[in-house]
This record gives structure tokens, sequence and C-alpha cells, in this order.
């Protein structure tokens, strides 16, 4: 029988939960491998989505699980994100811990309604919680590669503030930055809800300069929701603007060149970096 | 109709043998989550019943503006499953109807689809006075009233005679004053209240990250 368990270069390699120091995998394969220990944990613990079974998903995330689980546990659904989420919803309401995929993150708002208006409501409106993930891959652009679950750089000149793919072009631009004599802080965030903001403050209060950096478009994002934080919090610590580089108010566009001039990337970065650190 | 289905899957999984009947009417139908709900529980084989109301209207949308399938149950078909159109005012009709629906169900048949023809007395709510619908119309449906041909038929059978029934109707009642008295009676809900039953910890938002009550400062 496969071992869904992560494999790289031919090894099985089993995480402990204090274990994964040092060790480098990619998300996907994190996420497969805390799948499979849920799993095999916890029989209330399923899969539902597109193509999750034999296929393996269109990310090969849930790759083996079928083999491993059964065909019940790592339900194949019909093209319908509706069904997916509701039927996770009603699952976890009769004790199962559904985790639905959506095959790519954008199809989430097909199950808007479910989501927002029962999922996240019910245990306000009934009592009745629904104790569910849904998961799926977002970010756009070729830029992103494996990520370690420590990535943060020390520096004392400024903070930037970011995650997901993005930490790579900070580090790199806060290389770049080093060269010329400016050291960066980089603080990679995880997750954002829940939010590290004792992280965030400690940092800026720290360097006194605060640049936020997302691939998520500017208006009411999580950066204006960092800035909103910081001023607050550490308004007598900030010795300069707290800025934004993030993507602008459109679409992500399809042909590459438009993308890449979409997405935030270094160059952008290490502008707005200069300008805050002569301010 | 994709909850549900999920909860049904969910009991299937841990070996219960439930069947779950839901209910929608004429617009309901036009909902996408319909449609991916009853495919998804077709698909699945899942115990389940569907109930759909026509009476006619959503709101003051009438059917000929909803749907133009010749019946709500035609939309059967295309899931792959029964579609039954039943007199919506005849009760123990609709208990036959309903039963064998459930029957099929539980013996591993799937869904079904139970059209129940009936017609909307009052308004939307109680602010709509529905002046909208045609008073002829109305008067034909209240000689259909399913009370009453139930009764008749209680009648016809002996199954229950009219005393035990009156003993029914005033515990009833009698039940629902009851109820509305303790409403009435009750105090109005703390504010605070309005903060709670949102997350499983319920002091993040007075501890949290925003200071919700304290702008952060």
């Amino acid at each position: 029988m496969a071992d869904p368990r992560v494999a790289r270069g031919g090894a099985t390699l089993t995480l402990t939960p204090d274990g994964a120091a040092g060790l480098e995998i990619f998300y996907l394969e994190a996420i497969r491998q805390a799948l499979f220990e849920e799993m095999e944990r916890d029989p209330r613990v399923f899969v539902l989505g597109q193509d999750v079974g034999v296929y393996g998903g269109a990310f090969k995330v849930t790759e083996g699980l079928q083999e491993r689980f059964g065909k019940e546990r790592v339900l194949d659904t019909p093209l319908s994100e509706e069904a997916i989420v509701g039927g996770a919803i009603g699952a976890a309401m009769r004790g199962m811990r559904p985790v639905a995929e959506m095959q790519f993150i954008d199809f989430i708002s097909r199950a808007f309604d479910l989501l927002t208006n029962f999922a996240a409501k019910n245990r306000y409106r009934t009592g009745v919680g629904v104790p569910m993930v849904v998961r799926g891959p977002c970010g756009g652009g070729v830029h992103g590669g494996p990520f370690h679950s420590q990535n943060r750089r020390s520096g004392a000149d400024l903070t930037i503030v970011t995650y997901g793919a993005m930490v790579w072009t900070a580090l790199e631009a806060a290389e770049i930055l080093e060269r010329d004599g400016v050291s960066a802080e980089v603080l990679d965030l995880r997750t954002l809800l829940p939010l590290d903001e004792e992280a965030i403050l400690a940092s800026v209060r720290r360097t006194g300069k605060c640049l936020v950096l997302h691939e998520d478009t500017r208006t009411g994002g999580l950066g204006a929701e960092i800035a909103a934080t910081l001023s607050e919090k550490a308004f007598e610590w900030l010795d300069g603007p707290i800025l934004r580089v993030t993507a602008p108010d459109t679409p992500v566009p399809y042909s590459p060149p438009l993308e890449e001039a979409f997405l935030p990337n270094v160059n952008t970065l290490l502008a707005a970096a200069r300008k805050l650190v002569r301010y | 109709v994709p909850v549900v289905s999920g909860m049904l899957l969910a009991d299937r999984m841990q070996g219960k043998h439930t069947v779950g009947m839901t209910y929608l009417g004429d617009g309901g139908t036009s909902v996408g989550a319909f449609h991916e709900g009853i495919n998804f529980a077709a698909v699945q084989k899942l115990p389940l019943v569907l109930i759909l109301e026509f009476n006619g209207r959503a709101y003051s949308t009438p059917y000929e503006k909803q749907c133009a399938a010749r019946t709500l149950a035609d939309k059967a078909v295309g899931y792959g499953i029964p579609g039954v159109v039943v007199d919506g005012n005849d009760a123990l009709m609709v208990y036959e109807v309903a039963r064998a629906a459930v029957d099929r169900a539980r013996a591993g048949g799937g869904p079904t689809i139970l059209e129940c023809k009936t017609y909307r007395m009052k308004g939307h709510a109680e602010h709509d006075a529905q002046a909208y619908v045609d008073a002829e119309e109305l008067a034909v449906w209240r000689a259909r009233d399913p009370l009453a041909r139930l009764e008749a038929a209680l009648d016809a059978s002996g199954a229950m005679p009219a005393a035990e029934r009156r003993r029914v109707h005033d515990e009833i009642e009698s039940r629902l004053d009851e109820d509305v008295a303790f409403a009435e009676a009750s105090p109005f809900p703390d504010p605070a209240l309005a903060f709670r039953g949102v997350y499983a910890d319920e002091g993040i938002l007075e501890r949290g990250r925003a200071g919700v009550f304290t702008g952060g400062l």
C-alpha cells in the first residue's frame, strides 16, 4: 500500500509534532502530511472535493490518501462548490470533521453564500458550530518556491511584514539592502487570522519603520489593517509613514508580462524601502 | 439541500440509518444550491426526500416568471431520480407518497423529489397583504382547505371522533397561549450577548487584537 506521507528523494520522512525543525518541505507536502496524520488519528476527519480521489487533487495534495483511507473518506464530488461546502457544513454539524478542497481558491466565491451566511454564522444564530476546514491553493505568478516554516530575518532599520510567496521577494530585497548598509527585518506572518500582532508590534517598536508587502490588492487589504493597528498601538515608536507594497486594485491578469506588472516585485519593494529608510 | 446532503453523508459514514427530509418553495428551486445539492445527493444515492411546496408564488413572483418547466417535479429527470406530483392539500395522500419516498430512500434507492401542489392563503409575511393575488382564486383554494378535508376524512373513517379532535385542538391552543405568555413576560436579552456565540474562544473579542471596545488605546 502506498504511503502518502512526505517523500523526498525516494526517502519517506515522518514528521513529529516538535521534530519538524530543520526539515525543509513544500507547503503541499506539509498539508498532505497533516491530512494523513489527522485522518489516521481521527476517523471523523475526511476529505471531499473535485478530483481528490484517484487523481490525488489538481496539485497532488491528496495523492495516495484515497488508496489509504478509501473512497468514502476521500470523496470525489461533482464540479460543484456549493455541494462541497454545503456538504461539509452538514457533515460537520452531524459530528464529522470535513476538510473541503477548493481546486483553486478563486472557486471559493461560488460557495460564498454558504460560507458567510451559514458556516460563519450558524453558531451565532443557533448555537451549533460548524467545525470544518476549507482549503485551496492561491497566489499568483511562478516566483513562489518551497517555504521553510521559520522564514525570518533580523534587522534594525525597517520591518518588512509579509506572508506567502512574497516572503522570498522580501528576503531577496533585504539582501540587496544589506549591501547598501540597510538592515531590514523580514517578518513572515504565516497565518493572517490569528494575526501575530505582538510580533509585528515588537519588531516595529525596535525598527521604527514598517513596510507591509502583500500579493493581495491594495484597498481594504491586510496591509491597511496592519497600518491601522500600528497607528493605534505603536504610534509613538514610528519614525516614518507605514508603507504598503501591494498589487493594484484590478483582477489578476492572465498574460505573463501583465501578471509580472501586477505582482509586487523586488524592484517595487526596494524603491519603497529606500524611500522609507531615507524618510 | 447541500447541507442536508452533507448531514446524510456524515450519518452514512457513521453507520446511522437516517432519512433526511427538507422543504423548499417554488422560488428555492431557482437557486444554484438546489441544483448542486440535489445533484450531489443523487450521485451519492443519499436517503433524501425533498419536499417542494408548490404554492404558485415566491413572494409576489408567479410561477410562470420563476420556472418554465411544466412542473417542479420535472426537474428530477435531469438528476436521474423520481419526481412525484401530489395534491398537497390532501394530507393522507401526501403521507402515502412521502412514505413511499422514505421507504425508497431507506432501501438505498436514493433521493426523491416530491412536489406538493398547494396555495399560500396569506401574504409572504405579516406585512404583505398580497394585493397581487386574485380574490377569486383565493376563494377557490379556501374551499380546498386541507384541515377541513382531513377532518372530513377522519369523520368518514371514524378514525378519530370529533370530541377527541376538540380535546387535541384545545390542548394545543392552551400550550400556545402559555408560550406566548412566557415570551411576553421574559426580559429582553443583555446587550453583552451580542458578542457571544461567535468564536469558540468567547473572550477573544474583549482581548482582541483590534481592541474592539477601546479603539486600541
